[in-house]
């Protein structure tokens, strides 16, 4: 521990940005998914419990195989799963999105934790990271700048979908049908196909969230895993007015925001530790009451999500 | 390299006629042996009220109904139109009363996604190059990079036609295009409509119920009138005022009712009432209006000149921005409180929608006015017992066809539904009765049955205000008959003297 360089306060932001970065990726990937579920006029609640049951498949499998890349892919292909679960009850008549996402919810904890039991022990290998911070001497901006490779696919999985909502038949698709049923029925589209598959894909990407979880950071699997970043992503995304790009920054911002309590404990502010620990849950609180109005809709909301309406 | 809609729009203008349609919908005749022509680069407008069988017409055309017998040429040839995309695909298009554009996207994203063979990968690049230049032949321009939901109305509309065009469409239906617009914003429209046939573009078939919309823009007119063919021909050749008798006909006969002697005191006072009507952008407007008792005053006039309006306010579902309203010399705003202290009741039209909770019984249905009474005095708990024995009067009494009292209301036929209400606001002391289009829709024996109710009502002394789109049933039932036109009254005459040719001609909107 001797290159330890005592760099004082300086710690807390750059455990803020270095925490920010490693805490955002499953915001990044949940909000994402929720992102392209929402546009297409679905909410779907389901995703933290998708978020855990990501977590513990990738870790299973990873555990498996000792591949953590085919841990995320798998992750990804449970998280599909339980979207096109969603997407399909919802088609039925008189059946709520939002009452469903809260079953499929609570049903993804508890599968979850039956399957995981075995997998609370062994060691899963870990995702791998690129170091950015090759250039300094400082430990700790090093291993702020310890970037895992999930970031970075988020970010230009956020760029492309950023494209691809304006310049992509699918994308202009899925925004038809999350504004107007009635406009895509005229068209010719099926907006039950087509939100079936937006909740599909926004499974998929909430799973690969999971599995940065339990493959990255905190890197292991058990209960306690998610502290409601699946939840979170849902608010975040209403924050974000459906743009993928500004989802980046806001899980940025959510992300640091956690790393709050532990970057002010590091230097030994542990006064009101549980506060900071509550940072997140506050921001998500106050960004929602701010940027709310008592009587007008939501600018740029999906016409047809349940919430807005 | 896909074939580009754009560019079908070298191609003219396509000429349309339906031959002897007939559409019936089980027992009802919506559409009796019509025909109709619009010629290549025509300006056609179809005229009719409400339930004329306009839709039906056009709906058959554009292959949303199969229609029971009759058939459509296209080019002077025969065209099979199974669904609205083969008529799409033969270049007929119709532009819808309600906007079917997706509001959050751009001009130009609602045209693209709209068509048939729209790219995976969009290059906006060359596609807005395409969009100019298509848009640089049209009379008018819409900015087509902002969302739709920031387009005033009238862009909107415009819009709508350039997406038809833009498809391809050589013939178009607009209905009713005008009806969310303001009267400038209507004018420039169709004036570019017309523009647009005039270049032999594309053929229009306009449904509308506005005279003057017909006069100043159309070229040749058909109207209808319960589902038959009755009348047309070339507008220069007619004045408005027969169209008017066309559309409202005066063939009739006037059933004779009994009638007692009116009193003299005003139940019902209006003055100087003024409110927003439901675009936002006119006033309703209504300076001076009496009902006395034992009298029915009849409000004719052709639909969407603020009579919907009127009776939101006289419900107090409108707010008023100046004026008073007093029920026997107390001011009045609706409540129910008051409605109930001055005997006010309301037949609203569409009552399963405006007057029913559709899925409660038929009982509590009827017990909306009575079921937190015990006589005069209220009552916190409710007592079914009660409110099944007053519905089983009520059943008999009004003669309503139902299954049980415990069935939900829904499952009543229109009349039944209506007898239901008039026998719920019928009951009791009543001294004012706010009625609107009670008999739309409903058969003949019910229709007559109604009619019966309401003049009974009047000879006991209540006040009845009559609000009507059907011209035959206003001079069968008033005492004293006022026109609406543009959100005010600009004529009024005792039903005995009225002279319906006159009435005609101010619902039409001259004054």
């Amino acid at each position: 521990m001797s290159d330890v360089t005592d760099i004082g306060l300086w710690g807390v932001p750059l455990a803020i940005i270095g925490g920010a970065i490693r805490v955002s990726t499953p915001f990044l990937f949940v909000s994402l998914g929720e992102c392209i579920t929402e546009r297409s006029g679905r909410i779907n609640l389901g995703l933290e419990g998708t978020l855990i049951f990501g977590a513990m498949s990738g870790y299973a499998i990873a555990v498996n195989t000792q591949s953590p890349w085919l841990g995320v892919l798998g992750a990804a292909f449970f998280g599909m799963i339980f979207g096109l679960f969603h997407g399909w009850v919802c088609k039925f008549k008189g059946v709520n999105d939002i009452a469903i996402g809260i079953a499929l919810m609570l049903l993804g904890n508890g599968l979850a934790f039956f399957f995981g039991k075995p997998y609370i022990q062994p060691v899963a290998p870990d995702l791998p990271a690129i170091s950015f911070g090759w250039w300094s001497d400082i430990e700790q901006v090093r291993a702020a700048l310890q970037v895992n490779v999930l970031f970075i696919i988020g970010l230009i999985i956020a760029l492309f979908l950023a494209w691809g909502f304006k310049s992509t038949k699918i994308g202009l698709t899925v925004r038809v049908v999350g504004d107007s049923t009635d406009a895509a029925r005229a068209i010719g589209l099926e907006p039950n196909k087509i939100r079936l598959l937006s909740t599909a894909a926004g499974g998929a990407l909430a799973g690969i969230g999971g599995a940065y979880l339990s493959l990255y950071y905190p890197g292991s699997w058990n209960e306690g895993i998610s502290s409601g970043q699946g939840l979170m992503a849902v608010a975040l995304v209403i924050f974000a007015r459906w743009n993928p790009i500004n989802c980046f920054w806001v899980a940025l911002l959510f992300g640091g925001a956690g790393a709050l309590g532990p970057a002010l404990q590091s230097v030994g502010i542990s006064q009101g530790y549980y506060l900071f620990f509550a940072a997140p849950y506050v921001l998500t609180l106050g960004l929602l009451i701010a940027t709310s109005s008592p009587n007008k809709a939501m600018e740029s909301a999906p016409g047809e999500l349940s919430i807005t309406k | 390299m896909t074939i580009n809609p754009q560019t079908n729009h070298t191609q003219s203008a396509a000429s349309v006629e339906a031959i002897n349609m007939t559409m019936k919908f089980g027992e009802f005749t919506a559409l009796d042996n019509v025909g109709i022509k619009v010629k290549p680069g025509s300006f056609h407008a179809l005229l009719g009220e409400n339930g004329a069988g306009k839709s039906t017409l056009v709906k058959c055309i554009m292959g949303f109904y199969h229609a029971t017998d009759g058939q459509v040429l296209v080019d002077n040839k025969e065209a099979q139109m199974d669904d609205p995309k083969d008529a799409q695909a033969i270049g007929l298009g119709m532009v819808y009363q309600h906007f079917t554009l997706v509001p959050s996207l751009t001009g130009a994203e609602n045209l693209l996604i709209s068509r048939v063979n729209a790219p995976n990968i969009i290059n906006w690049s060359d596609e807005n190059d395409d969009m100019t230049a298509f848009i640089d032949k049209m009379p008018f321009k819409v900015p087509l990079d902002v969302p739709v939901s920031r387009l005033s109305a009238g862009e909107k509309q415009k819009l709508e036609i350039l997406k038809q065009l833009y498809l391809g469409s050589r013939f178009l239906i607009l209905d009713e295009p005008t009806s969310v617009l303001t009267p400038a914003e209507a004018d420039e429209v169709l004036s570019h409509v017309k523009k647009l046939t005039k270049d032999n573009k594309v053929s229009v078939l306009m449904i509308t119920h506005k005279f003057k919309e017909v006069t100043k823009f159309a070229d040749e007119v058909t109207v209808l009138r319960r589902g038959k063919f009755a009348g047309g021909g070339d507008v220069s050749t007619l004045t408005a005022n027969d169209m008017a008798v066309m559309m409202m006909g005066s063939e009739t006969p006037k059933v004779e009712f009994n009638r007692a002697p009116t009193a003299d005191d005003n139940i019902l006072k209006l003055s100087n009432v003024k409110a927003q009507d439901r675009s936002g952008l006119k006033h309703i407007l209504i300076k001076d209006l009496k009902v006395r008792a034992g009298e029915i005053l009849g409000v004719a006039g052709v639909s969407g000149n603020g009579q919907t309006e009127l009776m939101e306010i006289l419900t107090g579902q409108r707010p008023m921005t100046d004026g008073a309203i007093t029920v026997q010399d107390h001011p009045f705003s609706g409540t129910r409180e008051q409605s109930k202290k001055y005997q006010v009741r309301y037949l609203p039209e569409e009552p399963l929608q405006n007057a029913c909770a559709a899925r409660m019984s038929v009982a509590e249905n009827l017990a909306f006015r009575i079921f937190d009474m015990q006589g005069d005095k209220k009552r916190f708990w409710k007592s079914d017992q009660d409110i099944k024995t007053f519905a089983h009067k009520m059943i008999t009494e009004f003669n309503i066809k139902t299954v049980s009292t415990d069935s939900p209301i829904s499952t009543l036929s229109g009349g039944n539904v209506q007898r239901a209400v008039l026998a719920r606001e019928l009951t009791g002391d009543v001294k004012l009765l706010v009625i609107s289009n009670p008999c739309f829709g409903l058969d003949f024996s019910a229709v007559l049955a109604i009619r019966k109710r309401i003049i009974e009502a009047r000879n006991n002394g209540v006040a009845v205000l009559l609000i009507s789109e059907d011209l035959d049933e206003i001079m069968e039932l008033s005492d004293r008959i006022v026109v609406m036109s543009e959100g005010s009254i600009n004529y009024e005459t005792e039903a005995n003297s009225a002279d319906i040719t006159k009435i005609g001609h101010y619902m039409a909107g001259h004054s």
